[in-house]
């Protein structure tokens, strides 16, 4: 018998998520359950209700995904983080700013263990900046190792390590040889890109949210050991692709953007969707998104993160103030920008309460939003308000997807989301529009048919651009294999170039993904 | 040149800069940059700490200067790309200033931003609280140009006597070339021997020599560009009143074609318009920063007038390096500073600077009280 089940869960702040799917990616079970404050609870009541509903054929559960976005709460909260010891390897380059500048100084204060800038790191040609400063990273562990507090983890960041990845690594061994192998090290070119301070930041993030996320994986872990399933688990990261629980615990990092990255995904495949617009309507606000070749595109610009600056991708959402709860103003018909959120099932018009909603506005205008219920008599003043609001809001929303398109209007239009019904059929500007069944639990749907993939970045002069897209896709791939990926089907997705410019010869910034279903049960690549 | 280069009337001018500044003078700043200039957040976040730890900058006009001062223009020189990586040591500017002095043979009392567009405008109120020095309000270009010759200084006559550079390794070169295009080719292929970049500090100036030979008020204009964009509830709006410029075209990107050429970032970038401005479509030239617009085939703007392509909700400056295919923008456009539209300010920066077959037409923009924009479109 063929083992070919998935479960997908996804822990947002509010609900977790279950789905089961086959291997033609059929949903066969889905639930929605409360997120508890530990996880574990919230995953165990969603697995098990999912489980109950496909009753023997639970056997055939060969793997567990899960996405979350328990990390970007825990460093919003600034809860359960790991005290770090940032080591900057290219002084004198860069010691005009210190590791940790512009960081909020209640984050610093509890993540930084101490900082040093040695002297390594390289030039964009690979020339070295200063020699390898390695009684310099001694004397700075000796130091820390004395004081109050210690250390929980090691960042290392050198520069231009993406390109010249070779000494990271060897300080790496420095530090295990120094203060033992039992405090992880991380190192920068793992994490992201060319940008020094925001690959730093990335990497100290990273380095402070190891028990955090190996809380969350041990979470599942124990949940899927107490229902006896035999069953590989994976998270699901950023670019909607999986890694392994190992790789997730050493890369918490690359899961904070996974749950908008799994919606899209999820949706765009319930749908049938390969290329297209993603919308998600929600109670509070839309979140839109674009699905290119089946993959969340990704946005090129800094992020924050609980007010640090970071550059590592993240899918490029679009958050609108329209959903179904936003208020509509009785006299002007204007939208939101507040919504009764939550409380939408005693406030709202249609549910007897005395504040026009978006959902009034659309019952109005025909939508069946819960079938035999209508909408109260209203004075005519309101009802011209609300047929107003709904007007400025179907605007609103055809002007996001407009923004989105790229020019152009025949991309189909995938809406998912207890707000649907606010998206008309006839959207201006949006192609064909698709309201796919389980729409509400699209971003289980995504974390179970997620690939693995990696990805990779390489400088190079321009004529030998062949030679750095092969380098970059070379390691790509076999990051993705590390991350679970079959070795056979593992493909490139995406390739990214930049122009460098001051430079002697025309140099070139690549940067390549690769991405790939995973390798059935017992081929898996072993990951790290 | 004894006006302000921004079409506003004059007000009361800030007479120093306090870390609550350096914010708003980075995001006007990079306005200013007309989508070259380098990126403003590591200037910024080290200017803070420096103003935090030394306190506010004395910020000064060409009429304060005694025969005690000597300004000299600073300037990061380099690729934007680079810049982001490996980035300045801490003793780079101290280096520079020092050997500066010597070569002047007295201190430097205030330090200029080469051009207030970009990182450059931002740098040099950091350096000078730390080293204790005023900044000069005021700076050689009133935007971000790509090359060391397109500054006011070469357009009033005045020479360079010399330049430092100093790279993040430690290596100081003084320069003294015969004209500012030999400083250019020296300049760029000592940054490209440093790693491809550089800080550097050239033409001293004293009080009398810096009258007329700079672009006065451009330090208080970005200060009060970047709080007016802050601040407004409708910050695209704001920033183009506050410049006395005006809005060509709310639009998103639909074409990017970007390629090096000669150590520079070409390219163009077509933008389709939206809402209002829907069936319209600009094209913008670039290299490094925004040179041409082009509407049906017809030019509306070009060097040396100011072109900035602006985040259509924030009013956030893009620069050309971040130009992305289907972000929705704004193409901000306002006079360039008359020193610019001279004849020799032409020469040195009009379109056909820039290998352009264009003749100039000076851009209009919105009529300010006050203003008196010459040419008509």
């Amino acid at each position: 018998m063929s083992r070919e089940l998935s479960i997908g869960v996804d822990v947002g702040g509010t609900n977790t998520d279950a789905v089961v799917i086959d291997e033609t990616a059929t949903v066969l079970a889905h639930t929605k359950q409360t997120t508890t404050d530990d996880v574990t609870g919230g995953i165990r009541a969603s697995i098990a209700a999912v489980l109950a509903e496909i009753g023997e054929d639970r056997e055939q559960v060969s793997r567990v995904m899960l996405g979350t976005t328990h990390a970007t709460n825990a460093i919003v909260a600034r809860r359960g983080l790991d005290r770090v010891a940032a080591i900057r390897l290219g002084a004198p380059a860069s010691t005009e700013y210190p590791p940790l500048l512009g960081w909020p100084e209640d984050l610093s204060g509890l993540v930084l263990a101490g900082s040093a800038m040695v002297g390594g790191g390289h030039m964009v040609d690979g020339t070295p900046i200063a020699p390898l400063d390695i009684d310099g990273i001694r004397r700075f562990l000796d130091d820390l190792g004395s004081r109050d507090g210690g250390l929980d983890a090691v960042a290392v960041t050198g520069i231009f390590s993406p390109s010249q990845p070779e000494q990271e690594l060897e300080v790496a061994e420095l530090v295990r040889a120094h203060i033992g192998a039992s405090t992880p090290v991380f190192l920068s070119q793992e994490i992201g890109p060319i940008g020094l301070l925001e690959r730093e930041n990335a990497t100290l993030l990273n380095a402070a949210l190891h028990s955090v996320a190996r809380s969350v994986t041990d979470a599942l872990v124990t949940v899927v050991a107490e229902e006896g399933l035999d069953a590989t688990t994976f998270f699901a990261q950023n670019d909607g692709t999986l890694m392994s629980l190992d790789y997730a615990a050493q890369y918490p990092v690359l899961t904070i953007g996974s749950g908008p990255a799994n919606s899209i995904r999820g949706a765009a495949h319930l749908s049938g969707t390969e290329n297209g617009i993603v919308i998600d309507v929600g109670g509070t606000t839309s979140d839109l998104g674009v699905v290119v070749n089946g993959f969340p595109r990704e946005s090129t610009l800094p992020r924050e993160i609980g007010g640090v600056r970071t550059n590592f991708r993240m899918p490029d959402i679009l958050s609108l103030g329209v959903g179904g709860g936003t208020t509509v103003d009785r006299a002007t018909g204007a939208v939101g920008p507040g919504s009764v959120g939550y409380r939408i099932a005693t406030e709202a018009l249609l549910f007897g309460g005395d504040t026009p909603t978006l959902t009034d506005a659309a019952t109005i205008a025909g939508a069946s939003v819960v079938p035999g219920r209508t909408l109260p008599r209203q004075p005519p003043r309101v009802r011209t308000a609300l047929v107003a609001g709904l007007e400025r809001a179907h605007l609103l929303l055809a002007d996001a997807v407009d923004r989105l398109s790229l020019g152009r209007a025949d991309l189909p239009l995938v809406v998912v989301g207890g707000g649907a019904f606010l998206v008309p059929d006839d959207l201006p500007g949006a192609g064909p529009v698709v309201r796919p069944d389980h729409g509400g639990v699209a971003n289980a749907v995504g974390a179970a048919i997620s690939l693995a993939g990696g990805r990779a970045d390489r400088l190079g002069p321009q004529e030998d651009r062949e030679a750095a897209i092969a380098e970059a896709s070379e390691e790509a791939i076999a990051k993705a294999i590390q991350a679970g990926a079959d070795p056979l089907q593992v493909t490139v997705v995406d390739i990214l170039e930049t122009p460098v410019t001051y430079t002697d010869r025309p140099t070139l910034k690549v940067s390549v993904k690769a991405a790939g279903p995973l390798a059935r049960l017992g081929e898996r690549a072993e990951a790290r | 040149m004894t006006q302000s280069s921004s079409a506003a009337p004059v007000r009361d001018r800030p007479r120093a800069v306090g870390v609550e500044d350096v914010a708003a003078l980075a995001v006007g700043a990079a306005i200013f940059g007309t989508g070259g200039g380098g990126a403003v957040y590591t200037p910024r976040i080290v200017a803070e700490q420096a103003l935090q730890q030394f306190g506010s900058v004395p910020l000064v006009t060409v009429g304060d200067l005694g025969p005690d001062d000597l300004v000299m223009l600073m300037s990061g020189i380099g690729a934007p790309t680079v810049g982001v990586e490996m980035l300045s040591s801490a003793h780079q500017i101290d280096l520079l200033v020092r050997e500066a002095e010597q070569v002047a043979g007295r201190p430097i009392t205030t330090l200029m931003a080469a051009e207030i567009g970009g990182s450059n405008g931002v740098g040099p109120v950091g350096w000078a609280s730390r080293l204790g020095l005023k900044v000069l309000d005021a700076d050689g270009m009133g935007r971000a140009f790509p090359d060391a010759a397109m500054i006011s200084m070469n357009v009033a006559g005045l020479s360079c006597d010399f330049a430092v550079l100093s790279d993040v390794v430690g290596n100081v070169s003084v320069l003294k070339t015969v004209d500012l295009h030999w400083l250019e080719r020296h300049a760029r292929a000592l940054t490209v021997a440093s790693g491809s970049i550089c800080l550097g500090v050239h033409y001293p100036m004293t009080a009398e020599t810096v009258r007329g030979a700079v672009v006065e008020g451009t330090v208080s204009a970005a200060i009060r560009v970047g709080h007016a964009l802050l601040s407004s509830p409708e910050p695209v709006a704001a920033v183009a009143r506050e410049l006395g410029g005006e809005i060509l075209l709310t639009g998103k990107i639909i074409d990017l074609d970007r390629r090096t050429e000669g150590g520079f970032a070409r390219g163009s970038v077509t933008i389709a318009g939206t809402g209002e401005d829907r069936g319209r479509l600009q094209r913008l030239e670039l290299q490094n920063e925004n040179l041409v617009v082009l509407e049906d085939g017809e030019v509306l703007v070009s060097v040396p007038d100011n072109i900035t392509i602006i985040d259509a909700e924030t009013g956030h400056a893009i620069t050309t390096e971040m130009l992305r295919y289907g972000q929705r923008v704004a193409v901000l456009a306002w006079a360039a500073d008359p020193i610019w539209r001279t004849p020799r300010g032409l020469e040195l920066t009009g379109p056909r600077a820039f290998g352009y077959d264009l003749p100039y037409v000076p851009f209009a923009g919105v009529p300010t009280a006050g203003a008196t924009a010459g040419g008509a479109r």
